[in-house]
């Protein structure tokens, strides 16, 4: 195709960023000088360049980190060395909440300001940077457009972090060469301040109180730092880690080390993989009726089965590690603490299902889980457990990670694939299922991080030895439930499946001050509220669904009687508004119909009372699950529906008016 | 963040409308049951084409022949036994055995909701159709509030992804914002835009391949816009007006119909259309003139015709003016109809 580009000179810094993810420009057709003898016989550009559309995120990504923002010439030059048309790559560049098309400060601290953050202090840190530093960077009610003095630092309002154990988190994101990314956990008013005001000064703080927070350097070698430390209150207070499976090597073994994943048996399970082959492993998977811990509760083997026998070629894997559901935190802590595991569960899911490249899909707040996942494939190539030649058997299998830039959506199973290969994320039509045409349009296996944590386990007791643990049914082996809010011991907790929500309560010490529950989200922001009388729900798929409620993706997060619902509620309809990615008309507009309505009953303006609002919401919500592409708007109205008619949150006799 | 250096990805075509036709050029047959009536048809047709085979009407906004269907607007689903959602009529194939059901409950309810969301939030006075679908399903566009204000020319070409403002409880958020004029051919009044994508496939892979338009900003927010939302003459755009021949609510109009449409004297009532062949090149496209008081005052090309599938070029589209010369160098009409 034509391109229009500007041919507008990059700056140096530009420049320097996309040639060091794409290497130099071949030419004057891709971008380097021009007028050579050589550019008049041979041009780059056609199917060569344009097949690396996969690389636009990244390169978006490379000149946000290192400028701080993508400007006119920026992403001229990335049109040029990729051969996209400039107004695809701005559709891509406006589609992230982490890319900024505008300039923008190049620090940027972005504030959690979701469910579970809300229950342990966000709403007055927000309130306290309100106050002290100024609105945050964002839109105003009429839609102005709060100007930055270029050079300061911003503070921005954040969905869930996927850091609820620590709340309230935040996200710092600095440009800059060598660019520096953090999540920060437990943050008080006092060291946000320090972090917007003096960047030496927040070092000190955050030593000094030590905190929860974790480093990313672009260019250095994976670094410990002393604050660095995986909180899993489980093995700290109620069960001895020898009955932990998918945790057993958090904060036990070192997730840095190869040889110590070795020596705790790593790479076990991807040799036998290997020795008993594809066809086994399969079995194994389905014997084990693992389902699918990503919120779809799909069978795992019944996936990998599909995928395997699909004639077309090259199959593709993909880790989902784009845990952006409000209140989720397990793979996280699973990518922080067992990386190596991930990397050998991958190896086993791609040589099953004749996949010979995989993708981690990690969202972009998540700088030390990548960090360590890197770190984790780097060293298991160099030791030949990826490559061309695993341990010597001559199988073939790599992996790549990708990073998300802030867009929930992209979870999505197939809005991933869009995502990854270079387009918006907004979710494909299914038919055709992932099986059939996923990323590339070829056969794609999509994995969430913790049903991948359960494969080596599965390959080497088998799957009916699998099968055996839990509740039975489809309720096999163990599960990771997120706890957070207002319990006392915030955290991941591993219990086989079978416990009642009142267990896992109890595990997780029981509610904050010994206070009573007003009402507990189940499941996720996509989940559904149930009420401190239903605590004896089995957490299993089959006790889950006879409830009328969905384990998602392991959610549980405990709301005291203090908490202002009507406030959650209008969060939980903003996050939506937020993360649609507009594609569908039910979506679009519906998640901002809800939001309208229910900000009109928590600020006491309803339309004709609350009676009427809530009819209005009942209405729209089934619009949204029954007419929305995908499962983004499908549920956005169940929590929301849940709270109004299951647990009662909003008084539907009373009007304020 | 490191690249694998294990030889390039697999890079298949993205679907379009012309990959698409290929696949449903088969022979076999499949035989489905509609409002309880049996149907057959070739495997590959569509819910859609299927429903309308029989005489059933579907109503359709996002959805156009000659275009890959996008699915996005949703106001063509329809019930399908054994499916937990309503599906799109416009994009699902026929199968074997499908049973559907085009006037459920569930199919009401979603259409008039999805009439009532776009109306309350987008301009639908020059859409074809959607009133008589809005009395026909009932549909109170008003109980969502008062329409909001409109929004400062730029500012939704601004928006932050992941970002809004706190709603405001007087009004019902819209899209509504200044229209831009910002050439001599065509107006780009986005609030009109109901974001059925179509705009963007006819300028980039289904017809045109010249990609200076497409879906920016996320959610609400999302808006059909050129590379940092520069104006049309510093865009890739080529003026081919094929976006405006597939525009379903006049969101995009060449500037003569939208000046005319201003000052009131626009009248389709007054107005004959006359096939001809475009002068101009020797590809021999089907020229529709549209004539209002003996003056050309749009071209457009059928739908169905099989050399221009109803695309033209800036020629064919907008360089007409010439016709009105009654004699040489003396114009009848004086008007800024932009005629080049």
């Amino acid at each position: 195709m034509d391109l229009h580009l500007r041919h507008a000179a990059p700056t140096a810094e530009e420049r320097a960023a996309v040639d060091a993810l794409l290497g130099p420009p071949r030419s004057g057709w891709d971008g380097g000088e021009r007028g050579s003898t050589y550019d008049a016989h041979v041009a780059h550009t056609g199917h060569e360049v344009r097949a690396r559309r996969h690389l636009l995120l990244p390169a978006l990504q490379a000149l946000q980190s290192r400028v701080g923002w993508i400007s006119e010439t920026g992403l001229d030059y990335v049109c040029t060395r990729l051969d996209v048309p400039p107004a695809e790559a701005w559709s891509v560049a406006t589609f992230y909440a982490l890319l900024s098309t505008t300039p923008r400060a190049p620090r940027v601290l972005h504030v959690c300001d979701d469910v579970a953050c809300k229950c342990r202090g966000a709403n007055e840190l927000v309130a306290h940077l309100e106050q002290t530093v100024g609105p945050a960077h964002a839109h105003g009610p009429a839609g102005d457009h709060v100007e930055i003095p270029s050079g300061a630092t911003v503070w921005m309002r954040s969905p869930c972090l996927g850091l609820c154990d620590h709340a309230p988190a935040a996200f710092l994101q600095e440009a800059g060469q060598p660019s520096r990314e953090e999540l920060i956990g437990e943050l008080t008013p006092a060291q946000a301040n320090d972090i917007l005001s003096a960047r030496a000064g927040r070092r000190a703080a955050m030593r000094s109180s030590g905190m929860y927070a974790m480093q990313w350097l672009a260019d250095a070698e994976p670094m410990m730092t002393e604050t660095q430390t995986l909180r899993l209150p489980q093995t700290e207070t109620t069960q001895p880690s020898s009955e932990l499976r998918l945790l057993r090597r958090i904060d036990a073994v070192d997730p840095t080390s190869i040889a110590g994943y070795r020596a705790s048996g790593g790479f076990d399970a991807l040799r036998r993989a290997i020795e008993i082959g594809s066809e086994a492993v399969i079995r194994e998977v389905i014997d084990s009726k693992l389902m699918g811990r990503g919120g779809a509760a799909f069978p795992t083997g019944r996936k990998w089965e599909a995928v395997a026998k699909q004639p077309a070629r090259p199959h593709y894997l993909i880790c989902n590690a784009d845990e952006s559901e409000p209140g989720t935190f397990k793979d996280r802590v699973l990518m922080e603490g067992d990386p190596f595991s991930i990397v050998e569960a991958m190896a086993i899911a791609g040589i099953a299902t004749g996949c010979e490249r995989g993708f981690v899909y990690i969202r972009g707040e998540y700088p030390l889980a990548t960090q360590r996942l890197q770190h984790a494939i780097d060293q298991a190539r160099a030791h030949d457990f990826l490559g061309d030649n695993i341990i010597g058997r001559g199988v073939k299998f790599d992996i790549e990670i990708r990073r998300g830039a802030g867009a929930y959506i992209c979870g999505e199973e197939t809005a991933i694939f869009n995502s990854i290969e270079g387009y918006r994320g907004e979710p494909r039509n299914k038919p055709p299922f992932p099986a059939q045409a996923g990323l590339f349009g070829l056969p794609t296996v999509v994995n969430n991080v913790e049903t991948l944590a359960n494969i080596p386990w599965i390959v080497l007791e088998g799957g009916q030895a699998f099968a055996s643990i839990g509740a039975g049914g489809q309720s096999t082996g163990t599960k990771l439930f997120c706890l957070s809010g207002n319990v006392a011991n915030p955290g991941v907790y591993e219990v086989p499946f079978g416990k009642t929500l009142r267990d896992l309560i109890g595990m997780s010490g029981g509610v904050q001050g010994g206070r009573s529950i007003q009402a507990i989200l189940l499941g996720g922001a996509a989940g559904v509220f149930v009420g401190p009388d239903e605590l004896d729900i089995p957490l299993t798929f089959e006790g889950a669904r006879a409830a009328k409620a969905t384990l998602g993706s392991g959610v549980i997060v405990v709301f005291d009687d203090r908490a202002d619902m009507p406030d959650v509620l209008v969060r939980i309809a903003s996050f939506f508004r937020d993360e649609s990615c507009g594609q569908c008309v039910p979506c679009r507009v519906g998640t901002v119909r809800q939001e309208e309505a229910l900000y009109r009953i928590a600020s006491g303006k309803t339309l004709g009372g609350v009676a009427q609002e809530v009819a209005l919401l009942d209405e729209v919500g089934l619009a949204m699950k029954d007419a929305s592409i995908c499962g983004l708007g499908q549920t956005a109205y169940a929590a929301i529906e849940s709270a109004i008619h299951r647990v009662g949150l909003i008084p539907l006799g009373s009007d304020p008016n | 963040m490191t690249a694998v250096a294990t030889g390039p990805l697999v890079q298949l075509q993205r679907p379009t409308f012309a990959t698409d036709q290929k696949r449903r050029n088969s022979v076999r047959t499949v035989t489905l049951t509609i409002d309880g009536q049996a149907v057959t048809v070739r495997e590959g047709t569509t819910v859609l084409e299927a429903c309308r085979s029989i005489g059933i009407e579907i109503p359709t906004l996002c959805f156009l022949e000659t275009l890959h269907p996008v699915n996005a607007c949703r106001i063509c689903v329809v019930e399908m036994e054994g499916a937990r959602v309503l599906v799109p009529s416009c994009s699902r194939a026929a199968e074997e055995g499908m049973v559907i059901k085009t006037k459920s409950e569930r199919v009401n309810h979603s259409r008039k909701l999805v009439l009532e969301m776009l109306a309350s939030s987008v301009d639908l006075s020059t859409t074809p159709k959607v009133a008589e679908w809005i009395e026909e399903y009932a549909a109170k566009p008003a109980r969502f509030g008062p329409p909001a204000p409109p929004a400062p020319a730029g500012t939704r070409d601004a928006s932050i992804p992941g970002h809004h403002g706190t709603p405001d409880a007087r009004y019902a958020a819209t899209v509504a914002e200044p229209a831009k004029v910002d050439n001599d051919l065509y107006v780009r009044d986005y609030a009109k835009c109901i974001l059925c994508y179509k705009c963007v496939e006819a300028c980039g892979p289904d017809h045109q391949n010249t990609f200076a338009i497409a879906v920016a900003g996320r959610g609400f927010d999302a808006h059909i816009s050129t590379e940092f939302a520069v104006p049309l003459p510093e865009s890739a755009c080529v003026y081919c007006g094929n976006c405006i021949a597939v525009c379903p609510t006049g969101a995009l109009m060449a500037k003569k119909e939208f000046d005319m449409r201003a000052d009131g004297s626009w009248d389709e009532s007054r107005q004959t259309t006359t096939d001809t062949i475009c002068p101009y090149c020797g590809v021999g496209c089907t020229l529709s003139l549209h004539v209002q008081d003996g003056e050309i005052v749009k071209a457009t090309s059928p739908l169905e015709n099989s050399i221009t599938q109803g695309n033209l070029c800036i020629k064919g589209r907008f360089g007409w003016r010439f016709v009105q010369n009654t004699a040489a160098g003396t114009p009848t009409h004086s008007g800024s109809d932009g005629g080049h």
